[in-house]
């Protein structure tokens, strides 16, 4: 089972925590033009990396708050926490873990 | 009373005093209904064959008789079903089954009996049972696959029967966190134990056996003086001590799983608080399945004898030798009287001596070595035993059990032995499996001809036999010092200790997988029947990677999952296709390493318990009234109230809506969602998230409104009421009140961060009552009295209002789901209960009848109200006639994408109302829509029936439905074709509002 470090509460286990999609994707604006291609871009398109990942995840079962996480997709190694709003970490690439 | 007669004759193999079992406490059990006699200590299988008991079970596919090949967890022959009636086990290992009193087991795969099988006839057919013989066999023709092959291969495979009876066990499940974990408790994981224990580091040591000691039980060590089974009980002690240690036995740790960064990981453990009992004790489960969360690892794991692959290599008699000594040493029992050893390692050689000290001559020792250590063969002589050296055993003959043996001897003469026991060692493998969970590759060792740990999970070290070291010093050495690096990497100083003075041994071997001149069928994996033959036929087919020889053959994938057998299997390969065995590989091994019962995993989750049942203030008088309640999501929720006398459901909701419709009624909806959203941007927050205006909703007033996905489509809909100029209370439907809940969660969170908004479920802080019919205000009048004016004037349709009742604040809301003059009557959840009896009291002058959601939903079919059926997340407002609520003001989430091409498609399905032609035909929901005369087809489909009710108003079927350009097609007749249920109905589309279409009633 993996901790997992809430901004918030600390480290806590994965079990309290619900996965929520990639991060870093902005609402268009109301007044924004967008083209059916863009509107399905950011419904739907995501960016499925292989590596190190900026993903949302909600301390469900605990203080309820989303934040931002930047997780290896290979190794599932949690690198970095941080709050909604604030700007990715740079990405330390992560060591493996076999 | 039992074993009325000597102990000779009750177990006639069992040695005077030797051996880990308690004499004084005899064990009596039955095999196969007949009564037996072991001791305290024994395992069945232990004690099996201190009774002479050899045959105890039938192979897989070619029924043969089998018997106890290991005294461990990889035994592949010996299966039984243990225990009787609602305990009956299938497939349980009789190696690790430890006696108790009063054990019940029954040897499997047989029919009708053991020793006379009819199913080993199969052998006779032997030719068409090879590698793949399913897919060969069974091809043609397809339609005897369903009538005859399936079921008669079912009967044919089945290993045991499983109880067909609920499970009257309990289990549990725990989780531990430690410093260090240690798996295996043998030398290697004792005194890492040690050595990490003293560094006050908070150890957990984990072993699947009942007692410590791992081989030293099996063997005749000494370690400082004393014997292998006495210094264990000195270290145990030493660890009992210490308080931060803690000692899990019968515990089994099986799979390796995500850590955290620097080498923490969680460990999957089986423990077996009460397998060896009869039944738990009072208030203990069966088994418990552990989470250890360690911050480091040592794996002390150990080796697994592996087999050699010669003719007859199954028949009951043929045993690991290392499992010899096991019995003889641990449990003193000897296996048979007329002995021999087949072994290709200087390790194997020990059964002779062991055998020999219990009083046992060996027949032979065949070593296929040509060049055997002077020790091993001088020991012999002294012994006066005969050594073959560069022989193999070809064949191994008996009918249910060993007989006689043919030898090849070095210069290539055949001979043959009468005897009843062989001990067999092909070398050592191992035990790497945990190694592996996360994805390391094991490494292939010329120097012991095994896979050894290669790429090990972070903070994991391996030590001893399972590292590949197989002599007793190094398992010490190595172990200790593993303990005391973990201990220094957890933040412990470790102690440095002496090292125990052990005697040299000698662990060489080379490796024999297979006796090429075998006449008889030579096993490779024992419990699938896989046999040498078979492996070929793969290799000559092109099955001949790892992988595709696993399936083609089924090598390994039995309940051993070929801990026997997957290295002989593979080395067999790579000789018939002339490649290294590293360069062929290993089969990937996942957890769990032995069989977990499924009701480890769900531990109490099962049956009600698997999800809570929820229920609301008002049960308890509902359940007095005699309602007959139905899950709603995890809700109960009163579906009717039957009146004495009624048993027919259509009967009862259509007298509960006629009370309703006529005079007064009562509904519990406390179930719905109820959200509080409060803060200065709240009526901005509601703005975006409906698809309608809530900023200009006045104050004490409540709006109906609907909210989208942001891909276009209907998310949920319900009321939102204003209580204060920055206090919004929003209801959901009941099914979807977490949904939105998380919806609503996601838009403040992520998408506007910058609002000042807060919101929280309320929905179990307050019970909420649906009062409604003509009565209801004169009931309120009755009911609230001064506390609040509930007029026309004072409280017209859609107001709203918080006030003190009783002195308990209330709300007041009227809003009506079922059309008639209604409010919604809100109180704080403890009061819930005497509330409803307050309404109920206040509305007995009024004729006041409680009733179920089947008569609420009645009514909402016959207003045309939507909810779940038709918020079913394919359509959209203007498909459900809404499309005209969507703001053109305002942004908000799902209006950009609402207005989508396909979402805009005039040829949409659109909500409609429809009754049927004959009134007296009965519709059903999930019918499809068809123009008359059309053919039955997916490409006439012209829509579906959401819902349906029998309309008590209008006296006969009605329902809702999805159906193309529907608004453009009132009054056309169509068909309602319902293939499943039996409907095939006339229809003609209506409007879908059937009863009170102007809403006169609710705003009365």
């Amino acid at each position: 089972m993996l901790l997992i470090e809430c901004p918030f509460c600390g480290a806590r286990p994965e079990l309290e925590f619900v996965y929520g999609g990639e991060a870093h994707i902005a609402r268009p604006a109301a007044d924004a033009d967008l083209t059916p291609g863009q509107w399905a871009a950011y419904l739907y398109a995501r960016s499925n990396t292989r590596g190190v990942h900026a993903e949302r995840w909600r301390h469900t079962r605990g203080c309820g708050r989303f934040f931002n996480a930047l997780r290896d997709t290979t190794t599932d190694q949690f690198i970095a926490t941080y709050e909604i709003g604030q700007a990715r970490p740079p990405s330390v690439p992560a060591q493996k873990i076999p | 009373m039992n074993a009325s007669g000597p102990q000779e004759s009750a177990q006639p193999n069992r040695l005077a005093g030797a051996g880990l079992i308690d004499r004084i406490r005899p064990l009596s059990f039955q095999f196969d209904g007949k009564r037996y006699t072991g001791f305290d200590g024994d395992t069945l299988a232990s004690a099996l064959l201190a009774a002479g008991v050899r045959l105890v079970g039938r192979s897989f596919k070619y029924h043969r008789p089998r018997g106890i090949l290991t005294a461990g967890s990889e035994e592949p022959n010996a299966l039984v079903e243990l225990r009787s009636g609602s305990r009956r086990e299938a497939n349980t290992r009789a190696t690790v089954v430890e006696l108790f009193e009063g054990l019940e087991a029954r040897s499997q795969n047989r029919w009708p009996s053991l020793a006379l099988d009819v199913g080993a006839v199969n052998s006779l057919f032997a030719p068409i049972f090879v590698a793949g013989f399913y897919y060969k066999t069974f091809m043609w023709p397809a339609v005897l696959w369903e009538k005859l092959y399936e079921p008669v291969i079912r009967r044919a495979a089945g290993l045991g029967r499983a109880s067909t009876e609920a499970d009257p066990d309990t289990y549990e499940k725990a989780y531990a966190f430690c410093d260090v974990l240690i798996i295996g408790a043998g030398p290697a994981g004792l005194a890492a134990a040690l050595s990490t224990a003293r560094s006050g580091a908070r150890v957990i040591l984990c072993d699947e056996d009942f007692l410590l000691g791992g081989r030293l039980n099996g063997e005749r060590y000494e370690i400082d003086g004393v014997s292998g089974p006495a210094w264990t009980r000195q270290v145990e002690a030493e660890l009992r001590a210490s308080p931060e240690t803690r000692i899990l036995r019968r515990t089994t740790v099986f799979g390796v799983y995500d850590g955290g960064m620097s080498g923490t990981h969680t460990f999957a453990a089986l423990q077996r608080v009460s397998d060896h009992l009869a039944i738990p004790p009072a208030h203990q489960p069966r088994q418990r399945l552990w989470r250890i969360i360690a911050q480091r690892t040592v794996l002390a794991a150990g080796a697994l004898e592996r087999p050699i692959v010669f003719g007859g290599n199954d028949r009951p008699g043929v045993m690991m030798a290392s499992a010899v000594r096991t019995y003889v040493n641990r449990f003193g029992v000897i296996p048979g009287r007329h002995a021999a050893l087949f072994t290709t390692s200087d390790d194997g050689w020990k059964t002779a001596f062991d055998l020999a000290a219990a009083g046992v001559r060996l027949a032979a020792i065949i070593d296929a070595r040509s060049v055997v250590a002077p020790v091993l063969t001088e020991e012999a002589k002294r012994l006066d035993t005969r050594v073959f050296c560069g022989a193999q055993v070809v064949d191994a003959h008996g009918s249910r059990a060993l007989e006689r043996i043919t030898v090849r001897e070095d210069a290539g003469r055949l001979s043959q032995l009468q005897i009843d026991t062989l001990a067999v060692s092909g070398g050592w493998n191992p035990n790497v499996a945990l190694c592996t969970h996360l994805g390391g590759r094991p490494r292939w060792s010329d120097a012991i001809a095994a896979f050894v740990p290669g790429d090990v999970p972070r903070g994991m070290a391996v030590v001893g036999a399972a590292a590949g070291s197989f002599s007793l010093k190094d398992a010490l050495r190595e172990g200790a010092a593993a303990g005391a690096a973990a201990a220094e990497a957890t933040g412990f100083k470790s102690v440095k200790h002496r090292e125990p003075r052990v005697t040299d041994e000698l662990t060489a071997v080379v490796p024999l997988w297979c006796v090429s001149e075998s006449k008889t069928k030579a096993f490779v994996d024992f419990q699938h029947d896989v046999t040498r033959e078979d492996v070929a036929l793969a290799a000559r087919e092109g099955f001949s990677s790892v992988e595709l020889l696993k399936r083609y053959t089924t090598l390994g994938m039995a309940t051993d999952q070929g801990k026997t057998s997957s290295l002989n299997g593979h080395a067999i390969m790579a000789a018939l296709t002339e490649r290294a065995i590293p360069e062929l590989g290993t089969t990937t091994s996942r957890p769990p390493y032995t069989p977990v019962a499924l009701a480890a995993f769900a531990g109490v989750h099962r049956g009600k318990h698997f999800k809570p049942t929820r229920l609301t203030s008002g049960h308890a008088w509902a359940e007095g009234r005699g309602a007959t309640f139905m899950e709603s999501g995890e809700w109960l929720r009163a579906q009717w109230f039957a009146a004495p006398g009624e048993t027919d459901w259509l009967t009862i909701i259509t007298r509960e809506v006629r009370a309703v419709r006529s005079g007064v009624g009562v509904c519990d909806v406390s179930t719905l969602g109820k959200i509080d959203i409060q803060g200065e941007d709240a009526a901005a927050f509601l703005d975006r998230v409906y698809i309608n205006l809530f900023s200009t909703l006045p104050i004490g007033k409540v709006r109906y409104g609907l909210m989208l996905r942001e891909d276009g489509l209907v998310l949920d809909d319900g009321t939102s009421a204003r209580l204060a100029p920055q206090q919004y209370l929003m209801s959901t439907t009941t099914a979807n009140a977490a949904k939105v809940m998380r919806h609503l969660e996601h838009a403040r969170q992520v998408l506007w961060p910058e609002l000042d908004v807060q919101i929280v479920s309320v929905t179990e802080q307050w019970a909420q009552y649906a009062i409604a019919g003509p009565n209801a205000r004169r009931l309120l009048e009755r009911l609230l009295g001064d506390a609040i004016d509930v007029s026309n004037a004072a409280f017209p349709y859609l107001a709203c209002a918080e006030f003190s009742w009783r002195g308990v604040t209330a709300r007041l809301f009227r809003i009506s789901f079922s059309g008639e003059l209604a409010y919604e009557l809100a109180v704080p959840a403890r009061y819930g209960d005497a509330a409803i009896r307050a309404i109920m009291s206040a509305g007995e002058d009024f004729g006041i009848t409680p009733y179920g959601i089947e008569a609420l939903g009645a009514m909402r079919i016959e207003k045309g109200h939507v909810t779940g059926n038709e918020l079913n997340g394919t359509t959209t407002a203007a498909d459900l006639g809404l499309g005209r609520m969507m703001s053109k003001k305002k942004d908000f989430i799902g209006r950009v994408l609402a207005r989508r091409a396909g979402l805009a498609d005039a040829n949409r399905a659109a909500l409609v109302g429809i009754k049927p032609t004959d009134k007296s035909a009965r519709l059903y929901a999930g019918a499809h829509f068809l123009t008359l005369g059309a053919e039955v087809s997916l490409q006439n489909d012209q829509g579906y029936v959401t819902s349906v009710a029998f309309s008590p108003m209008l006296g006969h079927w009605i329902g809702l439905g999805l159906l193309v350009r529907g608004q453009e097609r009132l009054g056309e007749r169509i068909r309602a074709h319902s293939p499943i249920r039996g409907g095939d109905v006339d229809v003609e589309v209506v409007a879908s509002v059937f009863f009170d279409p102007e809403g006169a009633r609710l705003q009365s």
